[in-house]
C-alpha cells in the first residue's frame, strides 16, 4: 500500500520532469488522470483522423482530372497512415485498438466535429484542405513538443505530411479563384460554409473549457482555444484576401491596438449541437466505420484463423 | 508516402507506320483504360476496409494503378498526336469507346470478390508487363520497367489474401468460393488477343498471351493448393466484349460519376 505522501511526492517529482521539459516515455510511471487525459486525447485524434477519410473520400471518384484524382487518393491514405500512428501511441499508454473502436462505435469517443459537415462540391476539397488542415496544423504543431514522447513524436510526421495537405488544399483554391466564374463561386460557396465550422475546431471558449488548466500544466497542450482561434484568423483572411474570397464574417476587421483582427463571436449553439450528434452528418459518418467494422469482422477473423493454422503447422514443421 | 503527381516523361517513341502507330494507340489505351477502372473500383473502398491496414494497401494499388493509368494516357495521347491530353481521354470519351476487359469493371462486392478479382487481374497484369519490359518500343518498355515493380506486389497482397480468405474460417472459404464461381468466367477475356493486339503480337511489340499462359497458369495452381481451394472444375462461359467495347451495365455507372466534373463544368482546367 502506498501511503498519501509517497503519492504526492510521486506526482511532485512527475512535475518537476514535466516543468524541465523531460518527455514521459511508456515504461514511466505517470499518475492516472494524465494516462487517462492522454488515451482520450490521443484515440479521439486517431478517430478524427479515420472519421476524416469520409468527406474526402466522397470526392475520389468524382474528382475533375487524373492528377486531381491521385493527389487526393494519397492524401486520404495519409490520413489513414495517421490513424495507425496515433492507435499505436495509444496502444503505448495501455489502451486496446480493440476497445478505443468500440468506443468510437459505440459513441462513447469522440472525434473532430468538422467531420460532421458534409462536402458538397469539388470546392469543398480545397476548403478542407486550406482550412480544416490549416486549423489542425495549428493545433498539432505544438503537439510536437507534447510532454508524452511517442504522441509527440508521432506528430511530428503527420504535421509534415498536414503541411503538404494544406499547400494542396490552398492549391486548388488558388485554381479555382484563378478559372472560370462557375468556379469562383464554388470557392466563395464553400467558404461559406466552411468558414465558421472550422472557427469552432479550436473547442469552446476558453471560461468553458473545463480541461484546459490541467492539460497546460501536464504539458499535453500548449496554447488556449481562443489563443489558437485568434492565430487561425489572423492567419487566414489575408489569405482569403489573397485569394479574392470573401469571409462570411461582417465584424472581421483589423484592430491597430491588439495587432490582430477582431472578429463575430461563433454560433455556440451549433456547435454543441453537433457535438452532441445533431450535425447533418454525424449519424452517416458513426453509420459508415460501424458498417465498415462489422462487414470487415469475418475478414479479420480469417486473417487470425490462417495465422494460427500456419502457426500450428510451422509448429509441426520445427 | 509516395505521390504520383509528378510523373517522369516517357522516352520518344520510336517511329512506326501509321497503321502500327494507330493499333499501338489502341493497344495502349486498353491498357490505360483498365488500370483507370480497377484503380477506380478499388479507390471506392478508401474509408470502407475491413481494417485500417487493408484500407491502405487498396488505396496503395489503387494508386499504383493511377500512376500507371497517367504515363499510359499520356503515351496514348502522344501516339495519337492529336492534341488531346490525359484528362481528354479518361474523361471526354463514352463507355462504348472504353477498352477496358469486363472483370475490371465489375462492381466491388464483398472483399472476397475484392480480392478475386484482383487476383486474376494482377497474375495478368504482373506477368504481361514483365513481358511488355523488353518490348522493341521504348516508352510503352519503360513504363512496363516502372510498373512491373508495383504489380508484383499486387500480385503477392492478393494472393496472400486468396490463401488466407481460402485457408481461413469456414465463412470465408464459402465467401472466396461464390467471388471464384462468379469472376472466372472473365478471366479468360485477359488472354484473348483482340484483332489490334493480334497484329502487335505478330509484330513483336505484344507478347504473345500463350506464352505467358503456362507462367500465369502455374502461379493460379499454386495459390489455389495453399488456399486449399480446388480449381472451378467446369470452366463458365467465358464472358468477353470490353476490349471491343462491349460492356456490362457496370460501366456506365461508373464512368458516370468519374466523368462528373468534367462533364458539368465542360472545357474547365482544376
Amino acid at each position: 500500500m502506498e501511503t498519501p505522501a509517497q503519492d504526492l511526492s510521486r506526482d511532485d517529482q512527475f512535475q518537476a520532469r514535466i516543468d524541465a521539459d523531460v518527455r514521459i516515455e511508456p515504461k514511466d510511471w505517470m499518475p492516472d488522470a494524465y494516462r487517462k487525459t492522454l488515451i482520450r486525447q490521443i484515440s479521439q485524434h486517431a478517430h478524427s483522423e479515420i472519421v476524416g477519410m469520409l468527406p474526402e473520400g466522397n470526392w475520389i471518384t468524382r474528382a475533375p482530372s487524373l492528377k486531381r484524382k491521385a493527389i487526393l487518393l494519397a492524401k486520404v491514405q495519409d490520413e489513414a497512415g495517421h490513424g495507425l500512428y496515433l492507435y499505436s501511441a495509444a496502444e503505448t499508454l495501455g489502451a486496446s485498438r480493440d476497445q478505443m473502436l468500440a468506443d468510437l462505435h459505440s459513441g462513447k469517443a469522440k472525434y473532430s466535429s468538422i467531420f460532421n459537415y458534409p462536402t458538397l462540391s469539388w470546392a469543398d476539397m480545397g476548403c478542407v484542405g486550406w482550412l480544416v488542415d490549416g486549423a489542425a496544423i495549428l493545433n498539432q504543431v505544438p503537439l510536437c513538443r507534447t510532454s508524452y514522447g511517442p504522441y509527440a513524436r508521432a506528430m511530428v510526421r503527420v504535421c509534415k505530411e498536414e503541411s503538404f495537405h494544406q499547400r494542396q488544399g490552398f492549391e486548388i483554391m488558388q485554381t479555382l479563384c484563378a478559372g472560370a466564374p462557375a468556379q469562383k463561386e464554388m470557392a466563395q460557396e464553400a467558404l461559406n460554409r466552411w468558414w465558421w465550422p472550422t472557427l469552432m475546431m479550436f473547442g469552446p471558449k476558453d471560461s468553458e473549457s473545463p480541461n484546459t488548466e490541467q492539460s497546460m500544466k501536464w504539458r499535453i497542450k500548449r496554447f488556449t482555444n481562443d489563443e489558437l482561434r485568434q492565430k487561425f484568423v489572423d492567419m487566414m483572411v489575408p489569405q482569403a484576401e489573397f485569394l479574392g474570397l470573401t469571409v462570411p464574417d461582417s465584424n472581421v476587421r483589423w484592430n491597430e491596438a491588439r495587432q490582430a483582427y477582431d472578429f463575430g463571436e461563433v454560433d455556440w449553439n451549433e456547435f454543441w449541437s453537433v457535438v452532441k450528434g445533431n450535425g447533418l452528418c454525424n449519424h452517416d459518418r458513426l453509420q459508415a466505420r460501424v458498417q465498415a467494422h462489422e462487414e470487415g469482422a469475418w475478414v479479420r477473423e480469417a486473417a487470425l484463423a490462417h495465422a494460427a493454422k500456419r502457426a500450428a503447422r510451422e509448429a509441426v514443421a520445427a | 508516402m509516395d505521390h504520383p503527381a509528378d510523373l517522369q516523361p516517357a522516352p520518344a517513341a520510336i517511329a512506326h507506320a501509321p497503321t502500327v502507330r494507330q493499333q499501338l494507340f489502341e493497344f495502349v489505351l486498353q491498357l490505360a483504360d483498365t488500370s483507370l477502372v480497377l484503380g477506380h473500383r478499388l479507390s471506392e473502398w478508401c474509408g470502407h476496409g475491413p481494417v485500417l491496414e487493408q484500407d491502405l494497401a487498396m488505396a496503395n494499388i489503387a494508386l499504383d494503378l493511377l500512376g500507371e493509368t497517367r504515363s499510359l494516357y499520356q503515351y496514348a495521347a502522344e501516339l495519337e498526336g492529336q492534341g488531346r491530353t490525359e484528362d481528354d481521354l479518361a474523361y471526354l470519351r463514352p463507355a462504348t469507346a472504353y477498352r477496358n476487359p469486363l472483370l475490371v469493371e465489375q462492381p466491388n462486392g464483398d472483399f472476397a470478390h475484392t480480392v478475386v478479382r484482383q487476383f486474376l487481374f494482377d497474375n495478368f497484369h504482373y506477368h504481361l508487363l514483365l513481358a511488355l519490359k523488353t518490348s522493341p518500343d521504348a516508352p510503352l518498355a519503360a513504363i512496363a520497367e516502372k510498373s512491373v515493380k508495383e504489380a508484383a506486389y499486387h500480385l503477392k497482397w492478393s494472393s496472400e489474401w486468396i490463401i488466407r480468405l481460402g485457408d481461413g474460417t469456414a465463412e470465408s472459404r464459402q465467401r472466396l468460393d461464390k467471388a471464384l464461381a462468379t469472376l472466372w468466367r472473365y478471366a479468360a477475356e485477359l488472354t484473348m488477343p483482340t484483332a489490334t493486339e493480334a497484329a502487335l503480337q505478330d509484330l513483336g511489340l505484344v507478347p504473345d498471351y500463350r506464352g505467358m499462359k503456362p507462367a500465369m497458369d502455374a502461379h493460379t495452381a499454386r495459390v489455389l493448393a495453399e488456399a486449399t481451394v480446388p480449381a472451378p472444375q467446369i470452366a463458365p462461359f467465358a464472358q468477353k466484349g470490353g476490349k471491343a467495347g462491349q460492356h456490362s451495365e457496370h460501366l456506365g455507372y461508373l464512368l458516370a460519376e468519374l466523368q462528373y466534373m468534367q462533364r458539368t463544368y465542360p472545357g474547365l482546367t482544376w
